[in-house]
């Protein structure tokens, strides 16, 4: 009974921690990415609220808990009600497999430092990031607005074309590692992080990664000078503060679906092992929002072209050599 | 070449906003700490003396006809010795648009801008400013100009008197 | 306790797919259709094949279901002069169907498919389907494969505007 009692404490324990740092490094990413943006273009950012801005979060979360929630006439109701439920939901069960650290010992019993090392990770992962389509498709058709309409067609052609290069970038790395376990996967990078051992699928994983977190530049589905805001143009308040955060922790499940299968995981030297997983993990976030502060937005047609015509055959093509590579090295 | 071109073109926008992160940023935090306008800003309108302390303005009607949004109005009069001014004299600052052409209308530059800027208020009958908030003790940006001595009529100075003017010809001594 | 989750899974399967060919409105379909592909899911886990779940799951409710829902949203025309349908119990089916699948696929999380006993010989693992699907079944794979590249091309090639005569030779 004891035992079980036990079991029980440390799920909820690592439930607890992992959805509280999530949740609070998702606030915190918004608050980050608008000082780091003010930043590059030389302004100062949110400064006001708290010290240096630091409140900042807090006072957008009263903000929008405060505002109207508006559903506009004609909306299919429950369906516009939850599509931003699914958005959220999906990036947070991300977390569920995502492994950020060793083994550590803890009450005279191994812990793994994840919360369900599933043997299919790699592939829940990927189905829960081609699941975060529904969120921005039902919730732009169902505002029943041309606008938010056109957003979320952009987005369902979008995610599919990149999802299939990440799909091809992921399976080198699946393959060198022999397995879809994402412990596994990190544990075959001891020596050596994938990023350095298949160059290319990280290209392509890293420019498909981008493409599915709908940021610029490939930010097509919510193309402010276009689209009003793309598939949440109708929502206010709460729900369009549940698509920002999803579309934050999206950030951070990409960042750390990078971190697990190209940087090497929690491996590093002298720090332990969660610290180098959030160094990481903060290190890939940097450069989203730097690449946001840098580059133009893609046009369609490029988008869709490039997608197609070079990230696939590309992933294709590395795909063949590598296992042409494992076959011959038996 | 144009490959290479190409590929320093991607990566060369990367270099600079890395170097622009670590650069001063240019934004003035206002309330803490202000930029002081430049020496010409149109700011708040103010109604100026001339040198020896007398109202500058006399009431032409200039201002308020050149102003686009006509939020200038007064009322004229006349003091026993001919000398004109206004009886009252109203700006509406939720309406004016500080364009300034009042400025350049007013022929005695009683009218003139100064840099103030911080009108903001939640009471909109405050921003309404009659005569005495206008009115200042200055002579604004010219020290020296004094309408009724240069235009030569007998209100400052007796005919005759003022800079620039020959005194008047006695017509007993200019006979044949 | 596996068998009575299997029918119960089978009987959600079922319903959702009778409210899918039933619906006036397509994207409501299609999410009946994709709550169907989720109890399969399930199913498939039940039966003791994870990886063909999460196939399922990425495949037909992640893509299939994606392009199906993306054809209607661009080719029906009189989508916005559709009155949505008022009733305060029609998210009913919907609710009743989400609630179980979610209730089913939490049961299935909690016990281990193989412990329950009952209709799970064995466990499908990774390597044991990719054999199967490569070593034993290789050639029909390959076909079928080159069925479905065919049907792809042929889509194409009737898909092709034709300008002119030089061009349709």
């Amino acid at each position: 009974m004891n035992d079980v009692l036990l079991t029980i404490i440390l799920i909820v324990l690592k439930l607890g921690l992992v959805l509280g740092t999530v949740l609070t490094m998702a606030a915190y990413m918004v608050l980050a990415e608008r000082k780091i943006l003010g930043r590059m273009q030389m302004r100062y950012g949110p400064n006001r609220v708290g010290w240096g801005g630091m409140l900042q979060p807090l006072a957008d979360l009263i903000k929008l808990l405060s505002k109207e929630d508006l559903i506009p006439e004609g909306a299919d109701r429950w369906i516009f009600m939850l599509a931003p439920a699914i958005s959220t939901a999906t990036a947070l069960l991300a977390f569920a497999v995502i492994p950020f650290g060793p083994s550590v010992q803890l009450f005279g019993r191994t812990v793994p430092l994840v919360i369900c090392d599933l043997d299919i990770g790699v592939l829940y992962l990927f189905a829960l990031s081609s699941l975060a389509v529904y969120g921005v498709a039902l919730g732009g058709w169902a505002s029943q607005s041309k606008y938010s309409l056109l957003g979320g067609l952009r987005a369902m052609a979008q995610m599919i074309s990149y999802e299939l290069a990440m799909g091809l970038a992921i399976a080198p790395v699946v393959m060198a590692s022999r397995s879809f376990s994402l412990t596994a996967v990190v544990e075959a990078q001891q020596t050596l992080p994938n990023m350095v051992r298949h160059p290319l699928a990280f290209l392509i994983f890293l420019v498909a990664v981008m493409a599915e977190s709908k940021r610029i530049p490939f930010d097509m589905p919510e193309a402010e000078n276009e689209l009003v805001a793309g598939y949440h143009t109708e929502y206010s308040g709460m729900r369009f503060g549940m698509f920002f955060v999803g579309e934050y922790l999206n950030l951070i499940v990409l960042g750390s679906m990078l971190t697990v299968l190209f940087l090497g995981g929690w491996y590093g030297p002298l720090l332990p092992g969660v610290c180098w997983f959030l160094i990481k993990v903060l290190g890939v976030a940097f450069f989203f929002i730097w690449v946001r502060g840098t580059l133009p937005r893609l046009r369609y047609d490029q988008l869709m072209a490039f997608g197609w015509k070079v990230l696939v055959p590309l992933g294709l093509l590395n795909l063949l050599i590598t296992a042409a590579w494992m076959i011959w090295r038996g | 070449m144009g490959l290479w071109k190409d590929i320093k073109g991607t990566f060369l926008p990367f270099w600079v906003t890395l170097r622009y992160l670590f650069r001063r940023p240019v934004t003035v935090c206002y309330p803490e700490r202000k930029q002081p306008p430049a020496p010409r800003y149109r700011g708040r309108l103010v109604l100026t003396r001339d040198p020896d302390g007398e109202e500058r303005c006399v009431a032409c009607y200039l201002c308020s006809a050149a102003c686009p949004v006509d939020c200038i109005s007064m009322q004229a009069a006349e003091r026993e010795d001919g000398r004109r001014y206004a009886a009252w004299f109203r700006i509406n600052f939720s309406r004016c648009i500080f364009c300034g052409l009042c400025t350049e209308a007013c022929p005695t530059l009683a009218l003139q801008t100064t840099a103030e800027y911080e009108l903001a208020t939640r009471e909109l009958l405050q921003v309404v400013c009659e005569k005495d908030e206008l009115l200042i003790d200055g002579c604004g940006k010219n020290t020296e100009y004094n309408f009724y001595r240069l235009a030569g009529i007998g209100v400052v100075a007796p005919r005759g008197g003022n800079p620039g003017e020959t005194p008047p010809e006695d017509i007993r001594t200019n006979m044949p | 306790m596996a068998t009575l989750l299997f029918y119960i899974l089978a009987a959600i399967v079922l319903m959702a797919v009778l409210l899918c060919l039933t619906r006036n409105n397509p994207v409501h379909a299609v999410l009946y259709l994709v709550h169907a592909l989720f109890g399969l899911a399930l199913l498939y886990f039940l039966l003791g094949a994870p990886m063909l779940a999460a196939w399922q799951v990425i495949l037909y409710a992640g893509a299939i279901m994606v392009l199906f829902l993306f054809v209607i949203m661009l080719i029906d025309p009189d989508l916005f002069e559709k009155k949505a349908s008022r009733g305060r119990f029609r998210w009913l089916p919907v609710g009743f169907l989400s609630g179980a699948l979610l209730a089913c696929g939490g049961v299935l999380i909690m016990m281990d498919p193989l412990a329950a006993g009952g209709i799970v010989r064995y466990r499908l693992s990774p390597r044991a389907f990719g054999r199967a699907l490569f070593d034993e079944y290789g050639l029909a794979v390959e076909i079928l494969s080159l069925i479905l590249l065919f049907a792809a091309v042929g889509a194409f090639h009737l898909g092709r505007r034709h300008k002119g005569k030089e061009d349709a030779s």
